[in-house]
């Protein structure tokens, strides 16, 4: 558990978080540009040092101003991957690497020099130069770096918004694979949603340094009464599970939770059992009264109406739906609302008539 | 042989001082240029002006005011004289003091300008990397300042190599102890030795030029300090 209490005066406006985060699993800190994310993420590290705050990890004070603690950064068990690339250019790869490694006794070591250099396929780089890497490349060094500290929390700072869409995607199989083979709590910063439905365990919503929500990302993204739910990419993800493969139709089914429904998507095999995460978003959802029949749409599943909002166009409208605990949001005309005669309770068909696969 | 016996020892003692003064410019000036980059403080200004004072005052200012304090009136020659060394006008010793203050700011310029380039992002990345205070001043702005470090030294070393106003002042003509190349030269014209001083003098042309030079080479000091 990470117990984050800061207040920090900034240019345009304070800091002033008090946030209980988990420590296992990838907590997105998300929320627009000059939200105080970064600022947030710095106190957390020790670059920042907030006059009245208060950090513990697992129990550990790493700050308390009332009691005039404050451990500075490099005694702290983190890592942190930094927003541009930021490789020593007077070392090379290797050097880079070994910089942290050899600064911490063998047995704190649990991550390898080799398991790193593995997990991020840099081992044709070793010897290079870090002027002679390309961006990508950089970040994954980077990212190596800062694991060869074994840290105990690892901090990344918009690790990806430097890089182009296609070094994203090359980074982004990495950062998955580093959540599920390192047991390394991840807070990780960023102002793109898709980054964060694709990693995110955990969300906090920032906006003006405070905190508007933090919890599971499952539940978060569905919830009416925040800015995500309004906006043109209003979505869910789903943590669904691999219930069958149609080799036929090359069509994959994954149950959702809590329930027996399943959602047809198509794609490669993939092992039944093994966890998938979808992200549905609200515009590809329509809402019928009676089942449809003879329709082209695969994904047509029962949902009973949790709540209607007027989105940020007035319009249309966000329903909130319920499928035996699992959410699901639809925006739909607020025309189509009213000829519906559509209330909090009822029970409806949602179409999906597009899904995602985000990893 | 164009250089006499003298000759040889002035330019003997000159390299001697300027390796001196260099060294120690180095030792001084590397903390107080360190601190010049990173200080908040309000003393930065008029410290950062004292330290470039030598850049714009003629050198006699400078010779005087030493020679005033380190003679045995002023506060410097009061203390060398308890501690049983004399006054210190008219030494080595007091030409080293001398040409620490003469060419600090071409030692202290280049190398706060390199710690200044590279910023605070290498020194935090070292910091989440387990680095402490001294490790990172150490094993990362020291590398990274190097460029501006070699600089330092060639202009520093240059520099004092250039010297006449100040030795003049405090230091006089004394064979072997303060009579440096400088000097020399003004002796030779004054003896209307001109082939001898033509023979120092191009010697310390082609000197500076072929210093200057190898500076112009290695390109702009402070180059990039993080990709």
């Amino acid at each position: 558990m990470l117990d984050v209490q800061f207040n920090l005066p900034l240019n345009n406006f304070t800091l002033d978080v008090d946030l209980q985060l988990p420590a296992q699993g990838v907590t997105a800190l998300f929320g627009p540009s000059g939200s105080g994310k970064t600022s947030l993420l710095r106190c957390i590290a020790g670059l920042e040092h907030a006059p009245a705050g208060r950090l513990l990890f697992n129990g550990e004070c790493w700050q308390d101003s009332q009691r005039g603690i404050f451990v500075p950064t490099h005694q702290r068990a983190i890592g942190y991957v930094f927003q541009e690339s930021s490789l020593f250019d007077h070392l090379s790869v290797e050097g880079n690497l070994r910089f942290g490694y050899r600064r911490i006794s063998a047995a704190e070591r649990r991550i390898s020099f080799s398991q790193a250099v593995e997990l991020l396929g840099i081992a044709p780089l070793l010897a290079r130069q870090p002027q002679h890497l390309s961006g990508g490349e950089r970040q994954r060094v980077g990212i190596a770096r800062a694991l060869l500290t074994s840290p105990r929390l690892l901090l990344m700072d918009e690790p990806l918004s430097a890089l182009d869409a296609q070094r994203k995607a090359e980074i982004l199989p990495y950062l998955e694979r580093l959540n599920a083979e390192l047991e390394i709590p991840i807070l990780y910063v960023s102002h793109a949603f898709d980054e964060v439905a694709r990693l995110a365990d955990h969300m906090v919503l920032l906006e003006d340094g405070k905190a508007l929500a933090s919890g599971n990302i499952n539940g978060l993204l569905p919830r009416l009464d925040l800015p995500l739910a309004l906006g043109d990419n209003a979505s869910v993800v789903i943590d669904g599970v691999v219930a069958s493969y149609d080799v036929d139709y090359q069509l994959l089914s994954l149950r959702l939770p809590h329930t027996e429904q399943c959602i047809r998507v198509a794609h490669q095999p993939v092992a039944i059992g093994q966890q998938l995460r979808l992200r549905v978003q609200a515009r590809d959802v329509s809402l019928s009264l009676q089942q449809p029949q003879h329709s082209s749409i695969l994904n047509l599943l029962a949902a009973t109406i949790v709540e209607l909002a007027v989105a940020d166009n007035p319009a249309h409208l966000l329903v909130r739906l319920d499928m035996q605990g699992t959410p699901l949001l639809a925006r739909i005309t607020r025309y189509s609302s009213e000829q519906l005669g559509l209330r909090p309770g009822q029970s409806v068909w949602a179409q999906i008539k597009s899904v995602a696969l985000l990893n | 042989m164009p250089l006499s016996s003298s000759d040889l020892a002035a330019i003997w003692l000159t390299l001697q001082l300027a390796s001196i003064t260099t060294v120690l410019l180095l030792l001084l000036g590397t903390p107080l240029a360190w601190w010049l980059a990173r200080t908040r403080s309000w003393l930065k200004a008029p410290i950062g002006a004292v330290v470039a004072l030598p850049l714009v005052l003629p050198p006699t200012v400078i010779g005087f005011y030493l020679l005033v304090a380190m003679g045995p009136q002023g506060p410097v020659g009061a203390l060398t004289q308890s501690l049983g060394l004399g006054t210190l006008s008219f030494t080595f010793t007091g030409l080293v003091i001398g040409s620490l203050f003469y060419s600090l700011p071409f030692v202290v310029q280049p190398i706060q300008n390199a710690f200044e380039a590279i910023g605070t992002r290498p020194l935090e990345v070292a910091a989440t990397l387990r680095a402490g205070r001294f490790d990172r001043f150490f094993h990362v702005a020291l590398p990274l300042a190097r460029p501006g470090l070699v600089t330092a030294s060639v202009l520093g070393f240059a520099h004092t190599i250039g010297e006449f106003g100040v030795v003049l002042m405090i230091g006089g003509n004394i064979p072997d102890q303060t009579r440096v190349v400088s000097v020399q030269i003004f002796n030779h014209v004054e003896a209307m030795e001109y082939a001898q001083a033509h023979w120092l003098a191009a010697g310390m042309l082609v000197f500076s030029f072929a210093i200057l030079l190898t500076l112009q080479r290695r390109g702009r000091v402070g180059a990039r300090a993080i990709s």
